[in-house]
């Protein structure tokens, strides 16, 4: 075992350290809390990735040739982590840089990498994803939004619903049936759409934190370009799983700094209101702390797998539940620690930070949910990991 | 960076892995812990043969000379074949003996000739080396692991108020059983009166203590993994192949999702212990907080694993004859030595809160 850093990782690290240290607008944790429009937020965060972009930082895993900087998984863990340490704000087009252009690399041809690619690291052109619908959740495969070929045209009807950035989206990238009477797996194509396009409607879900964060999005007789399709028609299961592969990666890299930092924080909060002598409260900290440090034990553990045979390990699989379920706990116990105080929501005078502990505690709730369910999350373990037969 | 064992290592788990099965299956594990001290003298010279009870002991002093992850590589084998006897004793009083910059008794230790443990606890049942009140050296130490087999008994206690660290001969101290739920390592009440020879006395003696018991901790830790992967294994393949209501009862989600969390807890748990102990190697500042994150971890997950381990398996898995229990037993009898869950919670608490113990979010 040896986890330290190699000089050239060192001197990555430095650099993207030196990078953010320079670079990152002061107002940022300040405004981050702050009461403003999500429009205005956008264009703030749009503003950022440009800034990102013309220095070379968007798109580090991406392959040079499209833009990135071919970083390795080791150089994108360190940059991932730097971020969240220099309290960076994130870049406007998360789905985009994440999911969408890495789907795009590995599945779409020549011409839909030289129309999109630099246009999403740019930030020029933002993207959301359209794959649940009201009947399709954790059964992805049950999508019944329909695209018809009419000539050189798809003709798209359906629903699809939690579309994270919708609302700011000029692109999405959609999974839609081609085949009806075809196994519920292999009748599926994904297709990019423009959200400009006639018969295309948003609307924002609010969420019980109080946001819009996502959105649904009808189609009604929607024409797309048959040219839009990534990969082959009815292949489209392939290429979404390969777009919900990138969703797990390395996403944990930034919440364990997260995690640390509202930890040391909670720690301030808890000495400043004397609750460090009660050994209940002690306890529970002490917990938090052991929880977070084990989530580092296991992500290191990936990373280093995957670093060493390209594919993720057995621990690779437990990283969802693991970081969504302990953020719950450690919300509840920020929520203990503060008292009464913790219930107090943004704009309150009486609120410490600026009520980021109420938002916080409601927010966790969806983790379980989001990026794939616990339950889903357990069948994966049981069924791909342990062997057992398949419950579904 | 490279979490995980380097090829050497994993050579020295294959071997481990081999060795045991071959030389402790579960039926030796039966026949051993039906014995009056579950301790097998053929295995143990066996073992010593391996060069398994001197892996950290240093080579000049007749050891292997290895890490605390080759020990940790080791000792989830252990674990894993719930291999019974004094392994832990020995290496708790070995590195208490070597850590006080003594090499008495390390090669014979080593060798398998002379059998070590470590009085510690006393009436008041804390693991807290603070907590030691026995006089130098008479009175009554408790849950003292083998005791009944060791030739030396590392003795920690008080003289004139200051902590102190003895050497007693085994066969001067008065033992008796107390009986207890592990069946395959077993717990003794010692009394001792007089004789010992000093090893260590005050801030040296308790840096020595310390770094024993951070180093048993974290074998233990490890070890504890082994039982949780095995738990996990049978439970798994009972799951496959029991069936009811016409199918086989992994494929119930509520079935299914028990033997999940199993996996998540042993994943973890071997996580943090192979941190840690690669922690003690380097010698890292935060060291001590990942041994007691260890500890935390598993103590709550290798119990929370036997649970459910029961569980799934229904009435089969509470039966005598279904080796579950064998290991449940041992899950119990691990989270509670070196200190449990709360005691370890309260020791990264002393690390963390109270001492500001450094806190970078990523260094």
């Amino acid at each position: 075992m040896d986890l330290n850093l190699t000089p050239q990782e060192l001197q990555f690290r430095d650099e993207v350290r030196a990078w953010f240290a320079a670079n990152v607008p002061k107002d940022w944790v300040k405004r981050r809390n702050a009461e403003e429009s999500m429009q205005a937020r956008f264009d703030y965060l749009r503003q950022w990735q440009r800034k990102m972009f013309d220095a070379g930082w968007a798109g580090v895993s991406w392959p040079k040739e499209y833009g990135g900087r071919g970083a390795s998984l080791m150089e994108q863990v360190i940059f991932i982590e730097e971020q969240a340490r220099a309290e960076a704000p994130p870049m406007a087009n998360v789905l985009g840089l994440g999911l969408i252009g890495p789907t795009i690399i590995a599945y779409g041809n020549d011409a839909q990498k030289k129309r999109f690619l630099s246009k999403i690291l740019s930030a020029e052109e933002i993207w959301c994803q359209g794959f649940s619908e009201p009947n399709a959740g954790s059964d992805l495969a049950a999508v019944a939004t329909e695209a018809k070929l009419h000539g050189d045209h798809f003709v798209i009807n359906g629903h699809k619903c939690w579309n994270s950035y919708a609302w700011a989206a000029d692109w999405c990238e959609l999974v839609v049936r081609t085949d009806a009477s075809a196994e519920k797996h292999k009748g599926l194509t994904v297709i990019l759409v423009d959200m400009r396009s006639p018969g295309v409607e948003v609307r924002g879900l609010k969420q019980m934190s109080g946001e819009s964060e996502f959105c649904e999005i009808f189609f009604r007789d929607v024409r797309v370009p048959a040219e839009n399709v990534v990969g082959k028609v009815n292949d489209g299961w392939r290429v979404a799983m390969g777009t919900l592969m990138h969703e797990r990666g390395t996403f944990g890299a930034a919440l364990q700094v997260n995690y640390r930092r509202q930890f040391n924080r909670l720690l301030e909060i808890a000495r400043e209101r004397g609750r460090t002598d009660d050994p209940i409260v002690r306890q529970k900290l002490a917990q938090m702390y052991a929880e977070i440090e084990v989530m580092r034990c296991n992500q290191m553990r990936a990373f280093s797998r995957i670093n060493e045979t390209g594919v993720p390990g057995p621990e690779g699989s437990i990283q969802k539940i693991f970081w969504s379920e302990l953020n719950q706990r450690f919300q509840q116990i920020a929520m203990e620690v503060l008292g009464p105080y913790g219930q107090l929501a943004h704009g309150s005078p009486d609120a410490f930070d600026e009520g980021q502990w109420a938002y916080g505690y409601l927010r966790s709730r969806g983790n379980t949910i989001e990026a794939g369910t616990s339950e889903i999350q357990r069948n994966i373990i049981g069924h791909f990991v342990l062997g057992l037969p398949k419950s579904y | 960076m490279q979490f995980g064992l380097n090829e050497a290592q994993q050579i020295l788990q294959k071997n481990a892995r081999r060795f045991f099965a071959a030389e402790c299956p579960m039926t030796e594990v039966r026949r051993i812990m039906e014995t009056d001290t579950a301790h097998d003298e053929k295995l143990w010279s066996h073992m010593a043969q391996q060069g398994f009870l001197g892996v950290v002991i240093p080579e000049e002093a007749g050891g292997m000379g290895l890490g605390v992850v080759e020990l940790a590589a080791l000792s989830e084998e252990m674990g894993r074949a719930l291999v019974p006897g004094a392994f832990i004793s020995n290496l708790l009083a070995s590195s208490a003996i070597h850590a006080a910059g003594s090499r008495k008794h390390l090669a014979e230790i080593a060798s398998g000739k002379t059998k070590a443990t470590l009085a510690l606890l006393e009436s008041s049942a804390k693991w807290d080396p603070d907590a030691i009140a026995m006089p130098a050296l008479k009175g009554e130490k408790m849950f003292v692991t083998d005791a009944a087999i060791a030739d030396v008994i590392v003795v920690a206690a008080r003289d004139h108020g200051e902590l102190a660290l003895y050497l007693v001969d085994g066969k001067s101290a008065a033992k008796t059983p107390m009986p207890a739920v592990d069946l395959t390592r077993r717990i003794y009440k010692v009394s001792f009166n007089g004789g010992g020879e000093l090893l260590a006395r005050g801030d040296a003696a308790r840096k020595a203590l310390d770094q024993a018991l951070d180093i048993a901790t974290v074998a233990l830790c490890a070890e504890m993994t082994g039982g949780m992967q095995r738990t996990m294994e049978i439970a798994v393949e009972y799951a496959k192949t029991r069936k009811q209501f016409g199918k086989p009862i992994g494929q119930y989600q509520a079935v299914q999702h028990q033997c999940a969390d199993m996996f998540l807890w042993t994943e973890s748990s071997r996580s943090a212990a192979y941190f840690a102990a690669y922690a003690l190697d380097s010698a890292i500042p935060e060291a001590r907080s990942a041994v007691s994150v260890a500890k935390v971890y598993a103590s709550d997950a290798c119990r929370e694993t036997g649970n459910r381990g029961v569980q799934v398996q229904g009435g089969m898995g509470f039966t005598w004859e279904n080796d579950t229990h064998l290991f449940y037993r041992r899950a119990k009898a691990s989270e509670i030595a070196f200190g449990d869950a709360t005691y370890h919670r309260e020791r990264i608490a002393r690390l963390v809160i109270d001492q500001r113990h450094p806190q970078a979010v990523n260094a």
